[in-house]
């Protein structure tokens, strides 16, 4: 692999672009891997990375049915945080935002994280409690948060109104160091690094079965073929029932659309992201200039990667109070992701009943700022059968009733 | 859009006017089950990849819950029934095998046993 240097753009200025490199293999599948890993998003391509880095396992292959980070990883609205309620959420967030901090380097891949700050607005005197009691966790936690006021919301952002009248700004819960990445940036820089690793990226390939032999698993069926593999990371997010059902086990998730659009790109306005959950949606401009909203799921399973339009038209229409200014911009596309919802809100990252197969998913609205720490997680817990920051994140946590329960904290999709 | 007629007024009802209820004939399990029934009752959905039984509530119509047939993946809607019923009406079952060939409904859930709890491997 060539880095990526000032030099190296200096240096093929000279030559007409002609020495730049393909960033990644695209190689058929070998007969045998030690670690086969179902799904090229985020959270799949930083577990393999991770293997590779800590653990010294490069015998990997990525399988992907689609293009790598054609699932929710390019499809999310970027932000990262880490203000979470929960002492394991706050652990694994707050590792997977420091790890962004650094992650351009240790890629050497720009992925253009932007710890441009995340307020979460309070809108309601439920939600001022909610956050104030989020900032002292967040304390005890040791991940930096702060409650702000209503007028230092507005020096934060000026295009804001403060006045309701359904839903007056009555303070925020501010992370200074919250912000964004560029998505596809955060894939391509972790395929980018797997496949120097001799790593095994694999796209436009389907798992379709699951083989095992008396309870362990032993390899995959594809629509190339059957590989085989000592261990198997699934981590699909929307499609996990189906790939947990190929492995003879079912999950407590249900899959359902989630939209984002963006509007025409206009002049910088707002330099901060801004979640208003109560009225459900939220907002941060693009380096391009574009306002990127998101809001909350549609009521029912999809998996077609498409959602309602009347969801679209309910979030611009919440935010039309808070941000009168959207009401006159044009937007310019809509799209969705189908999420993977657990009972409690929170992921799942735990072995199954079936031996050295493992999951990752769970991650419903909110899994792009964890990719890093998911990834980490993920593959200690492959490579060495432990994980101190997976290890409340069990799939059997619900009927242990150790539920890690964001919901009230979130709320909404983000 | 979707839209689904209402089996009590006849309406047929976009999405709007409605509301989204869950999966369908679920069996319930309360106290003096065992963790698992209950579990499963509590956290545990089908989500196919296909067809889905689902509850929808005319909630900017008359009110009534009814039960809904539909496709995940094409979101087609095979056909809606009142909620006075415990299973899917046989027409509407043999309706879908015409369209959807050796589809299988609870198949895999009934079979699996579900005690994820004992067997993990660490
Ligand atoms: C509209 C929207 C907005 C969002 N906004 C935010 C946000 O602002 N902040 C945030 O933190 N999170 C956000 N999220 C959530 C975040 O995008 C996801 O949690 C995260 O990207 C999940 O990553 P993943 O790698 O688990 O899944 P994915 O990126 O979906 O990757 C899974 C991959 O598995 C592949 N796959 C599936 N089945 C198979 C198979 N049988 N064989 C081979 N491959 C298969 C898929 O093609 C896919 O590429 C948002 C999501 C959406 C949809
Ligand atoms: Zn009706």
């Amino acid at each position: 692999m060539k880095r990526y240097s000032a030099f190296a753009v200096a240096r093929e200025a000279l030559r007409y672009h002609s020495g730049w490199e393909r960033a990644w293999a695209s190689p058929e599948p070998k007969p045998h891997y030690d670690v086969i890993i179902v799904g090229a998003g985020g959270h799949g391509l930083a577990t393999a990375y991770y293997l590779g880095k800590n653990f010294g396992i490069t015998n990997v292959a990525v399988i992907e049915k689609g293009w790598l980070g054609g699932g929710n990883t390019g499809r999310n609205t970027t932000i990262i945080r880490s203000n979470y309620l929960q002492d394991p959420s706050a652990a694994i967030y707050e590792k997977a935002r420091s790890l962004y901090e650094d992650m351009s380097q240790d890629l050497n891949y720009n992925v253009m994280f932007s710890p441009r700050g995340v307020i979460m607005l309070a809108q309601t005197e439920h939600e001022v409690r909610g956050y104030k009691r989020t900032a002292h966790a967040n304390m005890l936690q040791g991940v930096t948060t702060e409650w702000i006021n209503p007028q230092r919301v507005k020096e934060l952002v000026p295009i804001i109104n403060l006045e309701g009248p359904r839903y007056p700004v009555l303070g925020g819960l501010w992370q200074a160091r919250g912000g964004t990445a560029r998505h596809d940036a955060v894939a391509w820089g972790y395929a980018r690094a797997c496949s120097a690793m001799g790593m095994d990226i694999i796209q436009k390939c389907e798992v379709t079965g699951v083989r095992t032999e008396a309870g362990r698993v032993v390899g995959v069926d594809t629509t190339k073929g059957a590989i085989d593999c000592d261990k198997l990371g699934m981590v699909v997010a929307g499609n996990c029932s189906d790939l947990s059902q190929m492995a003879g086990f079912r999950l407590p998730v249900e899959s359902v659309a989630l939209q984002a659009l963006v509007s025409e790109p206009i002049k910088p306005c707002m330099d901060v992201v801004v979640m208003a959950n109560t009225v459900h949606g939220y907002m941060s401009q693009s380096d391009k200039g574009e306002m990127v909203i998101g809001g909350g799921t549609d009521g029912f399973n999809n998996y077609t990667q498409r959602g309602s339009f009347h969801h679209i038209e309910e979030t611009v229409r919440a935010l039309n109070e808070t941000f009168p200014m959207v009401s006159r911009l044009k937007m310019l596309r809509q799209w969705g992701g189908i999420v993977d919802v657990t009972g409690d809100r929170s992921p799942i990252i735990s072995s199954t009943p079936v031996k050295n197969c493992f999951v990752n998913c769970g991650w419903g609205t909110g899994g792009f700022k964890a990719i890093p720490g998911s990834g980490w997680a993920m593959a200690q817990l492959m490579a060495t059968g432990h994980s101190y920051l997976a290890e409340e994140f069990t799939m059997t946590r619900f009927k242990e009733g150790k539920f890690i329960d964001e919901s009230v904290a979130a709320g909404v999709a983000h | 859009m979707l839209i689904l007629e209402c089996p009590y007024c006849g309406v047929k009802a976009e999405e709007t006017e409605l509301q989204a209820g869950g999966e369908a004939h679920l069996k319930r399990f309360g106290p003096g089950s065992s963790d698992d029934d209950f579990h499963d009752y509590l956290f545990m959905r089908e989500n196919p990849k296909g067809v889905h039984f689902e509850r929808w509530r005319h909630v900017n119509g008359c009110g009534k819950w009814f039960h809904a047939a539909r496709c995940t993946v094409t979101l087609e809607v095979f056909g809606t029934y009142t909620a006075q019923t415990s299973t899917p009406p046989q027409a509407l079952l043999d309706a879908i095998s015409e369209k959807r060939p050796g589809w299988t409904w609870r198949e895999f859930a009934d079979a699996s046993t579900s005690h994820n709890g004992e067997e993990v491997a660490d």
